[in-house]
């Protein structure tokens, strides 16, 4: 680990590739290590940005996200916070207006709810209230979902929560490379951002990215298909690509899989577009399915590509249930059979 | 570390001094400066403070009439605190910061923000109505308390940057029961941030007396349990009120230290003009509040020292009456709200999808017979 975080610690600047910058444009690292090196990067790169929060310090938080950034930074600039969320979010604020780029963390998606008044009622609106003057870019990370065998409050999928908060930039990376990229992105936006990180996916690896990637706010093909759209974001990302081998396989379905990375603002053009080539769409999320995300998906391609589409959108969500205990959860999560079973159940006749 | 015997010395230099509030003059306008906590303010300082109260109390009562004529769609009056309003307001420096709530418009409007400005959100606009950095006020927060964290971090914030910076907060005695208050006591404690807070104890919250609010001996007291140095204040003597702000800045400025400072004042009007207090209080109460007018006790201290004459107290009350046919005037006309600026500031640039909204928007208005 310590071999890895110091090529994760290397400054943004690339101007100079030598042995080690090498060894890190070919290195697979994990989702909690590319989100490391964003944050060091960051830091480096940027003298108004902090980190605080909760155990980010010393400990470097308890997913480790932050792991050796305050010895290397100094605790002026990676500093452990009192616990209380919403002075977390609400001095995040006051610091943003004095000209610094805070990027805090809420430990766990249900702990960030302490903090929803300041994250809504401010961080979301200073600008609007100010016509334009008080700029807010600040970075919410929140390790959000589930599929860790996590207890009660450690698992929520909140996001709803946030994108119908107007003023709320909302994105989730679904992979590794991706979370480097879009926290870099984040960090950089003059919007407030949350940026959601899927727990279940801290340990998945892949290369960091090279310069170039899709702009924060748009959606990404992840699998060119011509049968059917699967829509999905953060930890169903992964779910999706797995079902989409496994539709190939079984059920001879050539499936495109989209990743939605950016849930606020909402990438209608990419969607769309993919929708309107295949004339299906599945959305998966973990959150529950009333009134969730994937709702406002299948109403708005509904809105858009209505004479395009040969079946209705289904959606594969979790129950509308609080989250269940880590023994259960695995009949909560959608996994590839009920995502495949969704499939299955969309009007195929054309293709009979 | 915290060891048993540092115990009692840490308590004692977080309680507030004195049992009584500090006072620099009395109610009935005479000097009370016996106590050493908190030094008079110059003669300079004290017939400012007297001018920007008359000047204070005329805005306040121009912007109730405004709300009878239609003119503002509610006022939340800060009459009888205008020595917190102004004390506060004058004993900060021009580059720090001030975080009012909705009932601190005339602290606001001290603070030379102009007062059409200032008036907008209660006029029934959209935003705050002023650039918060042209005279580093904060917009004025309705939420209570929620502002309190945004001037601690502000202020750690100006720490960081190694900006000689102070952030005001003022707060109501309602405010310290919502849980950003201790948050942001705490936060600025450990922070040692430069932070004042500012709580206008008037006694009520809308209709609720202190007395159900917290079971405290006095708010100021609170301090103490985040290792803060606080004050208990006569919130009625503004010479009293801009020594112990000063003192608090001062020491802020100086890496010292948060202060929580509680003033004693009342809220001589109703909540705001759409309140009847009648029904919760008694008018002898108020009554007894009138005979410590602040304006009346600085006025008869400056007087009993030579400091002002009828001359001066003219020149002020004049002076008071342009201000107010200024704010008349400012108010007058109808307010021209565009839509268009509805979507304009949400995000740094506005979205596909709100652009089209309001392209929808803008549609839907041009269809429509005018």
């Amino acid at each position: 680990m310590s071999n890895l975080m110091e090529r994760a610690a290397r400054p943004a600047g690339r101007a100079q590739p030598g042995p080690e910058q090498a060894a890190r444009d070919t290195a697979q690292v994990t989702m909690a290590a590319a989100l490391n090196a964003a944050l060091a990067d960051a830091l480096a790169s940027d003298p108004r940005v902090l980190i605080f929060g909760e155990d980010v310090g010393p400990l470097g938080g308890v997913f480790r996200v932050t792991d050796g950034l305050a010895a290397r930074f100094g605790e002026g600039r990676v500093f452990d916070t009192p616990l209380a969320e919403s002075a977390i979010i609400g001095t995040a604020i006051g610091m943003a207006m004095n000209g610094l780029v805070p990027v805090v963390e809420m430990q766990f998606d249900a702990f960030a709810y302490p903090a929803f008044e300041q994250l809504t009622s401010h961080l979301a609106k200073l600008r609007n209230r100010t016509r334009g003057r008080v700029s807010l870019p600040v970075v919410v990370r929140v390790p959000f979902g589930g599929g860790i065998g996590g207890v009660e409050h450690h698992c929520d999928s909140s996001e709803t929560y946030y994108v119908h908060t107007a003023g709320l930039r909302v994105v989730t990376p679904g992979t590794a490379s991706d979370a480097y990229r879009l926290l870099r992105q984040s960090i950089e936006c003059p919007d407030p951002v949350i940026f959601l990180e899927p727990k279940r996916r801290y340990w998945s690896k892949e290369q960091l990215p090279g310069e170039s990637g899709p702009a924060i706010g748009q959606a990404l093909i992840r699998r060119p298909g011509t049968d059917v759209t699967l829509i999905a974001y953060g930890g169903t990302v992964a779910t999706a690509l797995e079902t989409a081998d496994a539709a190939a396989a079984e059920q001879g379905r050539d499936v495109e899989v989209v990743d939605l990375r950016s849930l606020s603002p909402f990438d209608d053009a990419t969607v769309a577009g993919s929708v309107r080539r295949t004339g299906r769409a599945v959305v998966v999320h973990e959150a529950s399915g009333f009134s969730g995300y994937g709702a406002e998906v299948a109403a708005r391609l509904t809105e858009q590509c209505f004479h395009y589409l040969e079946a209705p959108i289904l959606r594969v969500t979790g129950f509308d249930i609080p989250y269940p205990p880590p023994a259960l959860e695995q009949y909560h999560l959608p996994g590839v059979d009920r995502i495949l079973d969704a499939i299955g159940r969309l009007q195929w006749d054309d293709h009979a | 570390m915290i060891t048993l015997s540092s115990v009692p010395d840490r308590v004692a230099a977080a309680l507030p001094p004195g049992l009584s509030p500090l006072r620099l003059i009395a109610a009935d306008g005479s000097a009370d400066d016996a106590d050493e906590m908190l030094v008079m303010p110059s003669d300079q300082v004290l017939v400012e403070l007297l001018r920007r109260m008359i000047v204070g109390r005329r805005f306040d009562t121009q912007a109730t009439a405004l709300t009878r004529q239609g003119r503002l769609a509610v006022y939340p009056s800060s009459r009888g605190q205008e020595a917190c309003q102004v004390g506060a307001v004058l004993a900060l420096r021009e580059q720090d910061w001030l975080f009012p709530t909705y009932r601190d418009t005339m602290a606001v409007i001290t603070r030379s923000v102009a007062a059409a400005e200032a008036l907008s959100l209660l006029r029934g606009e959209w935003h705050c109505g002023y650039d918060p950095y042209e005279r580093n006020v904060a917009p004025q927060c309705t939420p209570l308390a929620t502002h309190a964290l945004h001037a601690v971090g502000l202020a750690y914030a100006a720490r960081v940057k190694r900006a000689d910076q102070v952030a005001l907060v003022l707060l109501g005695d309602g405010a310290t029961s919502e849980g950003d208050t201790h948050e942001a006591l705490n936060f600025a404690a450990v922070w040692r941030a430069p932070a004042v807070f500012l709580v206008q104890n008037n006694g009520y919250a809308i209709s609720v007396p202190l007395a159900k609010q917290t079971a405290a001996p006095a708010l100021a007291y609170k301090g103490v349990g985040y290792g803060m140095r606080s004050l208990l204040i006569d919130g009625n003597d503004a010479a009293a009120v801009y020594a112990a702000v000063s003192s608090a800045v001062t020491r802020a400025a100086s890496g010292d230290g948060p202060t929580l400072i509680e003033a004693l004042t009342y809220r001589v009007a109703a909540h705001t003009n759409a309140d009847d207090a009648t029904r919760y209080r008694d008018s002898a109460e108020v009554d007894a509040w009138l005979d410590r007018d602040p304006l009346r006790r600085l006025e008869t201290y400056l007087r009993g020292q030579k400091l002002v004459d009828d001359g001066d107290l003219e020149r002020f009350g004049a002076e008071a009456e342009r201000f107010a046919a200024e704010v008349r005037t400012a108010m007058s006309g109808d307010m021209t709200a565009d839509p268009a600026e509805l979507f304009a500031h949400v995000y740094a640039e506005p979205t596909r999808a709100l652009a089209a909204q309001r392209e929808f928007l803008f549609a839907e208005l041009a269809g429509r017979p005018s």
